[in-house]
């Protein structure tokens, strides 16, 4: 993936419209917000724009939202001194990435001025999705859950240390989905003393357990070890999991997510696509399928999934031996030694007639899933195998968000 | 037989589907509180379809439904934050000990006392309020008052729940009672002051809001810090709706003087008289507003020493506000507490001991906090360019409850006379002339996007919705 200067979206509170009520703090399930004596502040780095602060907010005052340049977005002190918003300011940008952001407006239908979509894909479930529970444990009232299982999922040789852990819910209630998300508080402080944010993870397990019957699931879990620049660095909760013992207990909240949820009806078709540990949600949902294989039903599964190279894929093994005729499986490796780059968009547009019969059909739904960078990419993929069939892609896209059939979540 | 879909006309999650006992006492105690509703709810208004916002569970995708609903068939729901696990007391006697999930006998009647006093202020406003949608300055406002209202009405609940679940044959009698005290009543009074007193016009229900309901906030913030675990998770809930409330009160004033020096800048006077023949309410009568609904809702705290208070909060009964923020013991033995006082004339600051002055700790967080929201009163103004600034009177003005009740203090903070009192009475506190202009501007404003010419229009609408939205439909 190319390297370019990314946009955001910066969720900010409105420091005329805000009374202070602290419903938002209360609110935000992963620790966001805080206030000092002058405002109520988002903290950019911590939020993911999972709106459950929207909808208690009395006011309307934290529905806002500004394109700002990663590298530039407003920090948690300067929304201290503030007395009213700043303006939406025109990004000095790249062409590709004011593309990106340009895609981002067309695609809310906002003219200008506040702008409340915050997503390329559905803000909607599919229609016959599961009701989700969401925040039943929150950063205040988190759960316990128990390790019963860590082991490493790439080869010892690959650099990239992927992890599958299973966690236990004993007799406490923890209903979750696939597609749904829950976030781990890892122990201790940063070094100025607050303590540590939560961190969002991908269900990777089907919703009646890892094990079927049991009231555990399973997480996939990258160790980062190095920054966003590639210097040496190691991920607090990423590090923290990947260590934990079978036995060790954990701090859980969530559940998280309402739309990312599969359909339920046997005869829709799930187009997957992801890199790495977006991995985890497509695992989730293609087990729920192979348990509920059902005679008769039509619903096909295909999945584009990347990864460097061979030995870093998660889930390879079990991956290759799913039955043909159940899942269509595409991998795409940029890394092997000897062999030109492939991504999962080039994979796509291989299989492009095929990609183009699934959107045809009003009961495929498209999960995407995995690095940031990828959605840009992917996207366009799309675009262009839609275009060339004959299926103009504004309206067809409108539409697949429109009906909760276009799923994005990348982080 | 039973006259209650428990699950789709009460929702709830306190399992009151499987609690025969809270449904018997529930379905006595429904009708009256629907014919309550029906005698004390707001006035002639019964049939209008109201664009409100319904809790139906207490996750953030639940607790915030928008549909048009008739108010007596709002679903006043019950509902309780959910439980936290292994919860324990933070503060008193019993700190460190597991969380009540049952009325300890020894605070049974202390307990049964503040739910009692908190459940009465919420049918009370609602009665306080009965008459404002006849004068409401747009149908944005109308609504809002009606959401008020339904929402103080499930308060009603919340704290009926409590009583009827916990305290016995006792709390079926105090719920029905709540039911029959009346605001202003002089036989049968609600239990505190600022709760008889009567919200005549839209300017003091927008202070009410701001201030009083404010006073609410505090109060359950203090309980959700409670021992008792049942009210700690009902109070933390019916928190989320009371910051509407303060809403309603913080942009109403704030948009009414919006309004004004959008006015005072046109017609390039600050005279009273000039831009209350223009149909707008002057600052000086807002301020004089500001400082009587400021030094009542003072009084609504308690006296500034109480054993009471000592006692409830050694007890674990009632916290302070954000006892989980403080980093001292939770015990407060030994420890001591600044408060103001009479000594020779004058007023002097003494120290007691902390338990005793807990009401003043509270009264004290209250004050910062409408100290901050004034200020951004004041940011109208100054943004339109005005030297007028707003204020809130000394703590000591006014007051008709503690050391002070009896004695003379101006806004500024002075010790007067009985006879400088009677000469400045009248800047100072809003004057019948005063309340009789108010009145006079209050008019019925119907039409969708229109508003009274005293108010600003909001500067966004309800739910995203556009502020010429049909907030209220007339049948
Ligand atoms: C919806 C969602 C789902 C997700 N699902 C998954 C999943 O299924 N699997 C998965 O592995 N991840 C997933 N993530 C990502 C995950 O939440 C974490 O972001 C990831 O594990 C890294 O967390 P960490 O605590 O290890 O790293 P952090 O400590 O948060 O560090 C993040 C980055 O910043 C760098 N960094 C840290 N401190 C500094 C500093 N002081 N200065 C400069 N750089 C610094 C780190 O080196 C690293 O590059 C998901 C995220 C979201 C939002
Ligand atoms: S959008 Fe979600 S993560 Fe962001 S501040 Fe709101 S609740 Fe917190
Ligand atoms: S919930 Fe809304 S009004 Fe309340 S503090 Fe948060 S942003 Fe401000």
């Amino acid at each position: 993936m190319s390297v370019h200067l990314e946009v955001i979206k910066q969720h900010l509170i409105d420091p005329e419209i805000c009374i202070r009520c602290n419903t938002c703090e209360e609110t935000c399930p992963i620790g966001a917000i805080s206030h000092d004596g002058n405002n109520y502040v988002v903290d950019a780095s911590i939020c993911n724009l999972c709106m459950a602060c929207v909808s208690p907010c009395p006011t309307g005052a934290i529905d806002n939202w500004r394109n700002v340049a990663k590298t530039e977005a407003y920090s948690v002190e300067e929304q201290f001194t503030w007395d009213e918003l700043p303006k939406q300011t025109t990004l000095a940008v790249s062409a590709e990435s004011a593309e990106a952001a340009a895609n981002v407006e067309e695609g809310e239908g906002e003219a200008e001025g506040i702008e409340v979509d915050t997503v390329l894909g559905s803000t909607l479930p599919p229609w016959s999705a599961a009701r989700p529970y969401v925040n039943l444990y929150t950063h205040k009232a988190p759960i316990s859950a128990t390790v019963v299982g860590n082991y490493r999922l790439t080869a010892e040789t690959s650099e990239s240390d992927v992890h599958h852990i299973v966690l236990d819910f004993g007799q406490m209630p923890f209903p979750v989905l696939e597609g749904q998300s829950i976030a781990i508080l890892p122990p201790g402080s940063t070094p100025d003393g607050r303590v540590h944010h939560a961190r969002q993870y991908s269900i990777a397990s089907a919703r009646d357990g890892e094990r079927r019957g049991y009231n555990n699931l399973s997480l996939t879990v990258k160790r980062v070890t190095t920054d966003a620049k590639g210097e040496a660095r190691s991920g607090v909760c990423s590090n923290y999991l990947c260590d934990l013992k079978k036995g060790d207990s954990v701090q859980v909240i969530g559940p998280f997510g309402s739309s990312f949820l599969m359909p339920n009806h046997p005869n829709s078709h799930l187009l997957m696509i992801c890199t790495g540990t977006g991995s985890a949600p497509m695992r989730a949902m293609t087990e729920y399928r192979r348990r509920r294989r059902l005679k008769g039903a039509t619903g096909k599964l295909m999945l584009f999934f990347g990864a460097r190279t061979r030995e870093e894929l998660p889930y390879f093994g079990p991956l290759m031996n799913l039955p043909k005729d159940f899942i269509d499986v595409n991998l795409a490796y940029s890394r092997t030694p000897g062999q030109p780059k492939r991504y999962v968009q080039d994979l796509m547009r291989e299989r492009a007639e095929d990609v183009a019969a699934m959107l045809r059909d009003d009961s495929t739904y498209i999960y995407v899933c995995g690095l940031k960078g990828m959605e840009e990419g992917v996207l366009q993929a799309l675009a262009d195998i839609a275009n060339q069939s004959g299926q103009p892609w504004e309206p067809l896209w409108k539409k697949l968000k429109q009906f909760g059939r276009l799923h994005l979540e990348t982080y | 037989m039973t006259s209650i879909d428990y699950s789709e006309k009460i929702p709830n999650n306190v399992n009151l589907a499987g609690d025969r006992t809270l449904q018997r006492a529930l379905e006595q105690w429904q009708p009256n509180f629907i014919s309550w509703w029906k005698d004390m709810g707001p006035e002639g208004s019964q049939s209008f379809d109201v664009y409100l916002r319904t809790a139906v569970s207490v996750d953030p995708s639940g607790w915030a439904h928008f549909d048009y609903v008739k108010m007596p068939e709002y679903r006043w729901g019950i509902f309780l934050t959910p439980a936290q696990q292994d919860r324990t007391i933070q503060f008193g006697e019993h700190k460190g000990q597991p969380a009540w999930q049952e009325v300890p006998g020894e605070h049974r009647a202390n307990l049964r006392r503040i739910i009692v006093t908190q459940g009465d202020t919420e049918p009370a406003s609602v009665e306080q309020q009965r008459h404002l949608g006849l004068t409401a300055p747009s149908l944005y406002d109308l609504r809002n008052l009606f959401q008020v209202n339904v929402e103080e009405g499930r308060h009603l609940w919340a704290m009926v729940y409590l009583l009827q679940r916990y305290f016995g044959r006792d709390g079926r009698e105090e719920a029905e009672a709540l039911l029959e005290r009346r605001s202003g009543d002089e036989d049968n009074p609600r239990i505190l002051g600022a709760f008889n007193e009567r919200t005549p016009d839209w300017l003091s229900f927008f202070m009410f809001t701001y201030f009083t309901d404010r006073d609410g906030k505090f109060q359950l913030s203090a309980l959700t810090e409670s021992g008792f675990d049942p009210l700690a998770r009902t109070t933390k809930f019916m928190l989320t709706e009371e910051a509407h409330h303060m809403f309603v009160g913080e942009s109403g004033v704030s948009r009414v003087i919006q309004r004004t020096c959008a006015v005072m800048n046109q017609l390039k006077t600050d005279d009273p008289k000039t831009l209350r023949a223009a149909g707008v309410i002057d600052l000086e009568t807002i301020q004089r507003y500001l400082n009587f609904h400021y030094a009542v809702t003072l009084d609504l705290f308690g006296a500034d020493q109480s054993s009471n208070a000592a006692m409830f909060y050694s007890a674990g009964l009632k916290g302070r506000f954000e006892e989980g923020k403080r980093s001292d013991d939770h015990q407060l033995n030994g420890q001591s507490y600044k408060i103001l006082g009479i000594e020779g004339g004058k007023l002097i600051e003494r120290e007691v001991p902390m338990l005793n002055a807990l009401n003043e700790v509270l009264r004290d967080d209250y004050i910062k906090d409408s100290v901050g929201g004034v200020g951004r009163w004041n940011k109208v103004i100054e943004k339109a360019g005005l030297p007028f600034r707003l204020s809130v009177p000394h703590k000591a003005f006014h007051r008709q409850i503690g050391t002070f009740a009896g004695n003379r203090v101006s806004p500024d903070g002075r010790l007067v006379s009985e006879e400088e009192w009677q000469k400045n009475q009248s800047n100072w506190l809003p004057t019948a002339e005063d309340r009789a202009f108010v009145a006079s501007l209050m008019g019925r404003v119907a039409e969708s996007g229109k508003f009274a010419n005293w108010i600003a229009p909001p500067p966004m609408g309800i739910n995203k919705q556009p502020i010429d939205f049909e907030y209220v439909r007339f049948n």
